[in-house]
């Protein structure tokens, strides 16, 4: 199976401060992968390197077999990369049609074409709030909208940055399910999580990233089965 | 009753163009946080290429509506065309860069406007064409009014809601007003930033282009209209909030309320009242009627090594140096001493300049008031106390600091752009009291006869007076921002919040540094008055601030030395290119090809060069 994200010996840093060191990892075409961690491990900091935003790097990234390494944040968005921060980051002044509206992009081959009514399906508290500023919506809300959002570019693979942080349990659920009917339609997702439970309901694959090293790569079952592994990388 | 409504309607008419011109600036900024101080020149130039077009198509398709209206939008599509241009070619290289490279970029462009709209139109004031069927006057209750107003109090409601119209039912209005929220996350999702900074500059240069076109039948045209409308629009958009074109339509009308009815109680200076309504709305609502808190800078902020004292190699050299300017009489003729003393003086006033704006973190685009402000104080003491030289050259600094003290109030609740514009429009507000009036002032004449005291009259003697006086100046700047004091001002501007974490009153410090600098600039400009032997508004003028500002950037603002290296540079500069025709159009490519070139600046490029043979650390490259 090749790869459609592929990071090889990927270093990143903040200014003068080194964040991550050598990190492999691969995504597969239709793959739903988790990069678990602790809090400050470095999950965030990976997905920022893929995009190439507020990190510098070093090393290589390749998504569906080009090198993007080099690319500013919106070309690597418009090869279909979906990109869906950590701090949601909507835009709260933007009603949320408005918002969408700002993701859209042309419809892409190989990969799935949405619209807002097709989103509302899966997000169904958003469709009342259409006409509403994002900025009056709940965090649970929000966070909707930022997948939303991103899934209007018409991605092939989305970067999920800690989905479930801060969410009620009812909507994490809401969340796991809507990360299943992602992969239902044919998307690769890679997501940072530190519930262990919500990345073990929609994972297939994980990586276990601390101190900005990978530690652990493997079937998420194997994770879930291995309490020794879990309580030396993510014990908190 | 009729009156006061035609002072009404004046008021709503000449608030049009300055709406225009504030909504292009303020939008420019929300998406591109660019403050763009070419923006008067861009109205200018709205009003001479309209200006031309209109005789041109009235040439050509003859005097009637069409022609004239048509010409109007023409000349602002240009402007739009030309902002573009600047974005392109210029802006876009230096996004990332720290503010003070954006505003030096800008004000480079304002230079090369100026040169090349006095050669394609000339020096003298221009009359602006009539508007066909709008000549003559309208009687209200009894009471003309002009109906050109009629158009002009149309034309801002009207812009006001296209515009609206644009930023909530177009994909590009939808993408501005994300942009202004989070530009980052635009460019995240895959929309090019770059095009988008290029439509709102264009659209911001047109609107501003369309601005000057339009008050052409009202006001004419003159090469004075770009710093005249710029530090009323800075007025407007501070007062209406940065990015809030709603707010900058609500101060725009009620400054044009205040300047309707101000010239009944204040005829000579409207600029006063203008200063009183910013004044009373900063100390209500720091970030204006309808703005919001200032988005802190995203990762702008400048790398800056910790201060360390300098190697022995580098304090032999500037003491070799002193010993080399002291004994400059014995090898420099007249004209070299002459040069050397300006040099000298401006080191001063730019080393003043950069402790607010380096250590500070505090752009001040409005030094020019303290220099000017200690040169007057020296000049008037001459003119109506009769007293020595030597006692005003004491009393200029505490009088500069003084005006310091009073403005850097106001200022300091301000930060980043907002601080810049704020500073330069107080400047502005000076120079125009100063220029207004004249009967103590000496106005546009100036002062003369600032004499020198027998014993320095000699320019031998003068000269080494003021080497004494800057030497020390320096030093002593140098040494307060060495001293706790400094580190205390380097705190609050890298981590206001930590610094007031650990009891350091970061407004406090920032107030007193400014008033210090105040003083510093007082001094410089009380020695020049003596130098020069007169004092003209020039003294406060935006351009004078602007060469502070230049010095600083050619020297490099990470460097204590970097002043001197900057006032060597544009003394020497300026030297040569004043002989040329076209100087500020050279001076402004020049500076724009600094902004580009050696983004350090000349010293930090010198120091990354031969700094470790001075014991001093290469700057860290991010
Ligand atoms: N903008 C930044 N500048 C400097 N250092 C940063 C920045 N953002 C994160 N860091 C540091 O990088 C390290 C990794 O942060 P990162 O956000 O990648 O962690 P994370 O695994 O996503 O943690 P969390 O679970 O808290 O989101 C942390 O030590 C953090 O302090
Ligand atoms: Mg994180």
């Amino acid at each position: 199976m090749t790869a459609l994200l592929e990071l090889t010996g990927v270093s990143a840093a903040y200014l003068k401060a080194r964040i991550l060191f050598d990190i492999d990892l691969a995504v597969a075409e239709r793959e739903v992968v988790a990069l678990v961690g602790r809090n400050g491990a470095g999950k965030s900091t990976t997905i920022k390197a893929v995009m190439g935003i507020q990190v510098s790097r070093t090393g290589a990234v390749r998504f569906a077999g080009r090198d993007v390494s080099r690319l500013p944040a919106y070309m690597i968005a418009r090869l279909g990369i979906g990109y869906v921060p950590e701090e949601r980051r909507v835009f709260p002044d933007l009603t949320i049609l408005e918002n969408l509206e700002v993701g859209r992009q042309p419809a892409r081959e190989g990969a799935p074409t949405w619209t807002p009514e097709a989103l509302f399906e899966i997000f169904p508290n958003l469709a009342e709030l259409r006409h509403r500023p994002a900025g009056q919506s709940s965090g649970g809300e929000q966070q909707m909208l930022a997948i939303a959002r991103t899934l209007m570019g018409n991605p092939r693979l989305v970067l999920l940055d800690e989905p479930s942080e801060g969410l009620a349990p009812v909507i994490v659920e809401q969340m796991a399910v809507a990360v299943g009917k992602l992969k239902q339609e044919g998307l690769a997702v890679l997501l940072s999580e530190q519930n262990l439970r919500f990345a073990g309901a929609v994972a297939d694959r994980a990586y276990v990233i601390e101190s900005g090293h990978i530690r652990f790569e493997g079937p998420m079952r194997r994770l879930l089965d291995d309490a020794a592994l879990r309580s030396a990388h993510l014990s908190v | 009753m009729g009156f006061i409504l035609v002072q009404i309607l004046t008021g709503l008419s000449s608030a049009a163009s300055l709406f225009l011109v504030a909504a292009g600036l303020s939008l420019i900024f929300g998406v591109t946080r660019v403050v763009n101080f070419a923006h008067g020149s861009f109205y200018m130039l709205g009003a001479y290429i309209g200006l031309t077009l209109v005789a041109l198509f009235g040439d050509l398709f003859g005097r009637g509506h069409l022609a004239f209206w048509s010409a109007l939008l023409c000349a602002a599509l240009a402007v739009g065309a030309i902002g573009a241009l600047v974005e392109i070619v210029i802006l876009r290289r230096i996004y990332r860069s720290p503010e003070l490279f954006q505003l030096v970029a800008t004000f480079g462009v304002i230079l090369v406007i100026q040169d090349l709209t006095l050669w394609g139109w000339g020096p003298e004031d221009q009359l602006g064409p009539r508007a066909p069927d709008l000549r003559g006057a309208i009687m209200i209750m009894g009471e003309p009014l002009p109906r050109y107003d009629l158009v002009l109090i149309a034309a801002g409601p009207v812009v006001l809601l296209l515009f609206w119209l644009l930023l909530n039912r177009t994909r590009f209005g939808i993408l501005v007003r994300a942009a202004t929220a989070d530009r980052e996350m635009v460019g995240a999702l895959g929309v090019n930033q770059a095009w988008l900074f290029t439509g709102v500059f264009f659209l911001g240069s047109f609107l501003a282009g369309l601005g000057g076109a339009l008050q052409l039948p009202k006001g004419g045209a003159n090469l004075l209209m770009d710093f005249g409308v710029l530090a009323a629009a800075f007025v407007v958009v501070v007062v209406g909030g940065m990015g809030s074109i709603a707010g900058a339509f609500l101060a725009a009308v009620l400054i044009g309320q205040l300047q309707a009815f101000g010239v009944l109680f204040i005829p000579q200076s409207t600029l006063v009242m203008m200063f009183l309504v910013m004044a009373v709305v900063l100390v209500i609502r720091p970030f204006g009627l309808l703005g919001r808190p200032e988005l802190v800078g995203q990762g702008r902020q400048m790398l800056d090594d910790p201060l360390r004292p300098t190697g022995w190699r580098f304090k032999a050299l500037a003491l070799a140096l002193v010993a080399l300017l002291a004994a400059a009489p014995l090898w420099l003729g007249d004209y070299g001493l002459v040069l050397l003393i300006d040099i000298l003086i401006l080191a001063l006033f730019a080393t003043a300049l950069h402790a607010i704006i380096g250590p500070g973190g505090l752009v001040s685009f409005g030094h020019a008031a303290y220099f000017g402000g200690g040169a007057y104080a020296a000049a008037l003491l001459v003119k109506y106390a009769g007293t020595p030289m030597s006692l005003n050259l004491v009393l200029a600094p505490p009088a500069a600091a003084l005006l310091a003290l009073a403005i850097g109030w106001f200022c300091v609740r301000l930060s980043g752009v907002y601080f810049a514009m704020l500073t330069l429009a107080f400047a502005q507000i000076v120079w125009s009291v100063v220029f207004q009036w004249g009967t103590v002032t000496g106005g546009d004449d100036g002062l003369l006869g600032i004499w020198r005291s027998p014993w320095a009259s000699d320019r031998v003697a003068y000269y080494w007076l003021v080497l004494a006086c800057c030497t020390a100046g320096i030093l002593a700047l140098r040494h307060g921002l060495h001293s706790p004091f400094g580190y205390a001002l380097r705190a609050g501007r890298d981590s206001p919040l930590r610094a007031e974490a650990i009891g350091i009153d970061v407004r406090r410090q920032q107030w007193a540094a400014f008033t210090l600098s105040g003083a510093f600039a007082g001094l410089a400009g009380g020695l020049y008055a003596y130098a020069k032997g007169s004092v003209f508004p020039n003294e406060m003028a935006i351009a004078r601030s602007f060469d502070g500002i230049i010095m600083v950037f050619f020297g490099g603002v990470q460097q204590l030395s970097g002043p001197l290296a900057g006032a060597a540079a544009l003394t020497w500069l300026k030297d040569i290119l004043f002989r040329l025709e076209m100087w500020r159009l050279l001076l402004g490519l020049a500076v724009i090809a600094v902004v580009l070139l050696f983004p350090q600046g000349l010293a930090g490029f010198l120091k990354a060069r031969f700094g470790r043979f001075f014991g001093i650390r290469p700057e860290l490259s991010a």
